[in-house]
């Protein structure tokens, strides 16, 4: 064989071991075939009292090494569903399992002991210290009157240093701000050590750098044996760091796949209308989703 | 003499101010995370209202004036009263349907309304020299003769007070909302059931001794974690102590301000309590 023939083989190999799409492609299959469904809900439904708005049945799973993204306009139903997985409310029918076992017939300390629930709306009513709300998260692991034993010292200490809430571990939850109160939050949802996370809008209230550094530490944690669920807003974020990707519209999946199979201009301006589009990142061939030019295009080309 | 004045009549009615006190400040402790509004107090419930109908429809009606075992019949009947609003509250928490804390706030104030109107209508048929005495009961009182009627406190308050203290660690939790604490794995049904039941069962008790004392419950919570901090399980011994001591004192001067005779000790708990929670809240604002 000719150099010239050698070497193309050569850069043939490296370019698809470092193409990011076949490396989902192998991450994929690898889920597929070895890994443990974690969670799944199998044909859930949900009618909220008083109101014509249902979760149609509904069946999805959360397996070991997978960052699930779930998104769809307001109302679809995005965070009925984590409660529902998470057990927060009951199916009207249909069952929840948490590694196999039905989740209706768990104690919520079993449960919290697994699977991690961060939800959208949670206001704190007094003003503890950081350090005492990331060592709430112990509790699943707690009995009696709770005293926190030196393991769970350090894994408070862990969680600190992760969500990088650590500089303020003595200061009060009033004296931070918006992002840096989530990120606490989420630190003691970290405490619990669960194998699964479900998280309604994690980064809504984070800059641009902490949302990175957010689903990168999702990232650190799916590598070593977690699935984690997450509702987002961002379809960025989706595109970026999601292996799979749940599309939600009233009340119903009614898309569930690879972000690049999903985040495209036909199957968005079905569900968001036509206020996207979809191009690719120049750099990787994944989706970027932009809001339409409008009136600050025609500002430009007027003045 | 002396000494048995001191251990037969005033013993008992300072540990009665310590347990009616320490009381009423847990179940506001406690009130005030489950139904997450810091004005909620024991007595909004229409716990105490309640309790005041049986009262004064005992007091109104010369024919039930009954004793059985330690009770005196405005005790018995009071005690009925709140028994069977704390019922009608738990009840209505355990309802599979989900109530919601709000939903039970409104229900206890309304029932305070109804035995409101209910009172002022007892009020208005009876003959006007009984008008006092349910005023006076109304006040509230500590003057107890002895033991005796202490003993009678103890089957509804020690059970209650076991119940909220073992809320502590869960009561935390429900600081950042129900739906956080489920994650957190917390069983908040039951936690929120517990607390009625013990808040229902101590404010039962004390209530149908001593009548509706206000302020304690209300303030004392708020003034112990202003200086403990928000653990409750640090707030619950907290408050217990504070309220028990707040009240002793309370008593003490509304047995020897206008001596020989005595006012009220709800007037007094107001009158220093008023002031001194002031201080409190601006010294820490001052803080911050």
């Amino acid at each position: 064989m000719s150099f010239r023939a050698k070497r193309e083989i050569l850069i043939k190999t490296t370019c698809s071991k470092i193409s990011p799409s076949d490396r989902d492609d192998n991450l994929i299959t690898k889920h597929n075939t070895m890994d443990q469904k974690i969670l799944s809900a199998e044909g859930i439904t949900y009618r909220y009292a008083g109101s014509d708005w249902q979760l149609v049945s509904t069946s999805f799973s959360v397996a070991e090494g997978e960052i699930v993204g779930i998104i769809g306009p307001n109302g679809s139903g995005k965070s009925t569903l984590l409660k529902l997985a998470s057990g927060v409310i009951t199916p009207d029918s249909g069952s929840v399992f948490l590694q196999e076992k039905d989740i209706a017939k768990m104690k919520r300390r079993e449960i919290a002991r697994i699977l991690g629930y961060f939800p959208q709306n949670a206001l704190g009513h007094f003003d503890y210290s950081v350090q005492e709300v990331v060592a709430m998260g112990r509790f699943p692991h707690l009995s009696g009157a709770g005293f926190l034993s030196p393991h769970d010292m350090d894994v408070v200490g862990q969680c600190l240093l992760r969500a990088e809430v650590e500089q303020y571990r003595e200061r009060h939850l009033s004296h931070l701000s918006g992002g840096e109160r989530q990120r606490v939050l989420l630190a003691s949802v970290l405490a619990q050590e669960p194998k699964a996370l479900l998280l309604d809008e994690p980064t809504s209230a984070l800059d641009m750098q902490h949302q990175v550094k957010f689903f990168t530490l999702l990232t650190e944690l799916v590598a070593g044996g977690m699935g984690v669920a997450v509702v987002t807003h961002d379809l960025n974020l989706a595109s970026f760091y999601c292996h799979r990707v749940l599309l939600l519209k009233d009340g119903k999946i009614i898309e569930e796949g690879r972000p690049k199979e999903i985040l495209t201009q036909e199957i968005l301006k079905d569900t968001y209308g036509d206020g996207v589009d979809v191009i690719p990142h120049p750099t990787t061939d994944l989706p970027i989703v932009l809001p339409r030019t409008g009136i600050g295009v025609q500002k430009a080309k007027t003045s | 003499m002396d000494a048995d004045i001191f251990f037969h009549h005033r013993i008992p009615r300072v540990l009665l101010a310590f347990l009616v006190g320490g009381s009423l400040a847990v179940a506001g402790s406690s009130l005030q995370v489950v139904l997450r509004n810091p004005l909620a107090e024991p007595f909004i419930l229409g716990i105490a209202g309640a309790g005041a109908v049986g009262a004064v429809i005992v007091i109104s009606v010369p024919g039930l004036s009954v004793h059985f075992g330690p009770f005196s019949s405005v005790q018995l009947f009071s005690l009925l009263g709140c028994i069977l609003c704390v019922g009608a509250i738990y009840w209505l928490a355990r309802s599979p349907l989900g109530v919601s804390m709000n939903t039970i706030l409104l229900a206890g104030v309304t029932i305070n309304i109804l035995c409101g109107a209910a009172i002022l209508l007892v009020r208005y048929i009876v003959s006007p020299h009984l008008l006092v005495a349910m005023d006076r009961w109304m006040m509230g009182g500590l003057d107890i003769v002895g033991y005796r009627e202490l003993s009678a406190l103890l089957p509804l308050l020690l059970p209650g007070l076991a119940l909220l203290f073992l809320q502590g660690h869960a009561l935390n939790q429900l600081a950042f909302g129900e739906e956080m604490a489920m994650g957190h794995g917390v069983n908040v049904a039951s936690v929120q059931k517990l607390v009625f039941l013990g808040t229902g069962l101590t404010t039962a008790a004390a209530v149908s001794l001593a009548g509706p004392i206000g302020f304690v419950g209300l303030i004392i919570p708020h003034a112990v974690r202003r200086l403990s901090g928000v653990d409750h399980r640090v707030v619950l011994p907290a408050a217990f102590c504070l309220g028990g001591a707040f009240l002793t004192v309370c008593d003490l001067f509304a047995r020897t301000v206008v001596a020989p005779t005595e006012m009220p000790v709800g007037i007094i708990t107001a009158i220093i309590g008023g002031p001194v929670f002031l201080r409190i809240l601006l010294r820490r604002s001052r803080d911050v």
